[in-house]
């Protein structure tokens, strides 16, 4: 018996005709692709993305060139000099990361203790050169202006878990 | 006519071939079509990862491990890890190890789904790739939600996990789990009966019992030659002793039972991850122990003294007893381990790392030897091998 419905199944391309008229059922199925330069997937208040240095409300910049994120960095992408500045209060002259070594691990954002270098949810930085993926002190700090809404929403948002 | 001998050629495969599975180059010496001699070369992707490690405090080594395997970088991760708490002799909270197990699990799933996936290109279908990243991108989704990044998480820690996952994505990775089984049968309906793929697969690079375990194979590429061996089972490591799972086995050690081995366990995988969330109980996702996890940022920033471990614990790191550990994973490629000799310092002094692909490609000789040259293809596939963890 099992000879002959193996045979029938074989001879009738059973098998291949059922994978067909189930691709054939997933066409007529939602479509699941994003359109992407004007829909996005969903990001997560913990998402990984390009850096920012941020300021606090008053303008002063958070930074105080402990250089935890220097020492933390596995790749070794962070470079910081720092002096006192006028006032007494030590800040950074240069803080510069190299976007092209850096492995987006998030060490940096978890040593910081005031806050200060986040990576936010912004992905969407690519270059024509690879120059302009060394960031500098400016760069960074227009990131932090430029996103600072959402970085504050994101860290208040995950907080309670960190 | 006077008759002639053909001499044998040699011809390369790869490293830029699409089904060498990253950057292996062959030198294959061909008898017409026939495969005489397979010299696999490997080191095109060296980065030398074990000098790194060597050279920075152990929690900034999490990251390198991501980059080994990086089909599954969560398993790779929970090796080192396990590794470092062995040394210390720490075991960390309940929810911390169900949370590693739950995406141990889950990168066990990200795993198969490439390789089978990309397994059926090679032999000539493409649809079941097209639906797996659908999954895919779903299980990405949830390794962002808990740590940050869609594949290489660095959330795995010494004494537990980076931060605790919400209830919400539990919920989440509970109603996926119901529903992925659904995928799997469709992928099966397509692959599993299919004709094309079996010609492709069935009687292809069989390896008996014998040569499994001369030839040091673990994992699903053992299972597929009957032997029931499953680290998890064997010498369970976090809590997969509280967990009811099986262990797929097959008999042939053919390329088509690889594959059936690796769908079984797919199905195993979400047994897992549910008991995981149904078991999973609240609580800390680290130790306490501020010597080796950073306290929590709010008593950070209130507390001296936490602030103090911060500091410590992000520059110097923490010290590791001297010591040497053999530790090992189920990966989903297979045994996966990390050979740590500690100093007693900050640093490891020695970290050898044992890859599952670089032992499985060794093989492909004895494998292929005698088949076509379109079932190279069909055996590189089925063997499962990723060259950022065979070159490191």
């Amino acid at each position: 018996m099992s000879f002959i419905s193996r045979s029938i199944r074989s001879v009738f391309l059973v098998e291949l005709l059922s994978g067909m008229a189930l691709t054939l059922r997933y066409m007529f199925r939602p479509s699941i692709t994003l359109n992407y330069p004007y829909e996005k997937g969903y990001l997560s208040p913990r998402f990984r993305g390009e850096h920012a240095l941020r300021r606090y409300p008053d303008g002063e910049e958070r930074c105080i060139a402990c250089k935890l994120c220097e020492a933390v960095c596995p790749a070794q992408a962070i470079t910081i000099e720092s002096e006192q500045r006028h006032d007494g209060t030590r800040r950074t002259t240069r803080y510069d990361i190299d976007m092209l070594k850096c492995i987006y691990c998030g060490f940096c954002q978890e040593a910081c203790p005031v806050d200060a270098i986040v990576e936010g949810p912004n992905f969407e930085y690519s270059t024509e050169t690879r120059e302009e993926l060394m960031y500098n002190k400016s760069k960074l700090l227009a990131n932090g202006e430029r996103w600072e809404t959402e970085l504050a929403a994101r860290i208040s948002a995950d907080a309670p878990y960190r | 006519m006077v008759e002639t001998s053909i001499k044998n050629y040699n011809i390369n495969f790869g490293p830029q071939h699409p089904a060498a599975h990253g950057v292996l180059r062959m030198v294959l010496e061909m008898d017409g079509e026939v495969v005489e001699r397979v010299d696999p070369h490997v080191g095109l992707l060296h980065r030398g990862t074990e000098k790194l490690i060597e050279n920075k405090p152990y929690i900034q080594s999490v990251p390198f491990f991501d980059r080994l395997d990086y089909a599954s970088p969560q398993n790779q991760e929970h090796a080192f890890v396990l590794g470092i708490e062995k040394l210390l002799d720490i075991k960390p909270p309940l929810r911390g190890q169900y949370i590693r197990v739950l995406y141990a699990e889950i990168g066990r799933i990200l795993n198969h789904i490439m390789n089978i996936t990309s397994y059926a290109i090679d032999v000539g279908a493409m649809t079941p790739m097209l639906w797996g990243f659908e999954e895919r991108e779903h299980l990405m989704e949830f390794c962002e939600r808990a740590s940050g990044a869609r594949m290489h998480m660095a959330y795995f820690r010494p004494g537990g996990v980076a931060f605790d996952i919400t209830p919400k994505l539990c919920e989440d990775i509970m109603t996926w789990a119901e529903r992925f089984p659904n995928y799997i049968d469709d992928m099966e309906t397509l692959l599993t009966g299919n004709r094309i793929f079996k010609q492709r697969t069935v009687d292809i690079g069989i390896v008996s019992p014998q040569q499994a375990l001369d030839w040091g194979f673990t994992g699903p590429n053992l299972r597929a030659c009957g032997f029931a061996w499953d680290l998890r089972k064997a010498q369970p490591y976090d809590c997969y002793d509280k967990i009811d799972f099986d262990i797929p086995v097959s008999k042939m050690g053919d390329c088509y039972d690889r594959y059936l081995i690796r769908v079984a366990e797919m199905r195993e995988s979400t047994k897992i991850i549910k008991q995981c969330l149904e078991q999973m109980p609240k609580g800390p996702v680290k130790l306490s122990d501020n010597k080796i996890t950073p306290p929590a940022r709010d008593t950070m920033k209130q507390n001296m003294e936490s602030l103090i471990h911060h500091f410590k614990l992000f520059s110097e790191g923490f010290h590791v007893p001297a010591g040497e550990t053999y530790t090992a994973v189920e990966a989903p490629k297979g045994e996966f381990a990390v050979y740590l000799i500690s100093d007693g310092t900050n640093k490891p002094y020695r970290c050898k790392i044992r890859p599952p692909g670089y032992v499985h490609l060794q093989a492909m000789e004895m494998m292929s030897k005698g088949h076509m040259l379109a079932d190279v293809v069909a055996n590189i596939g089925s063997i499962d091998i990723v060259f950022g963890e065979i070159d490191r």
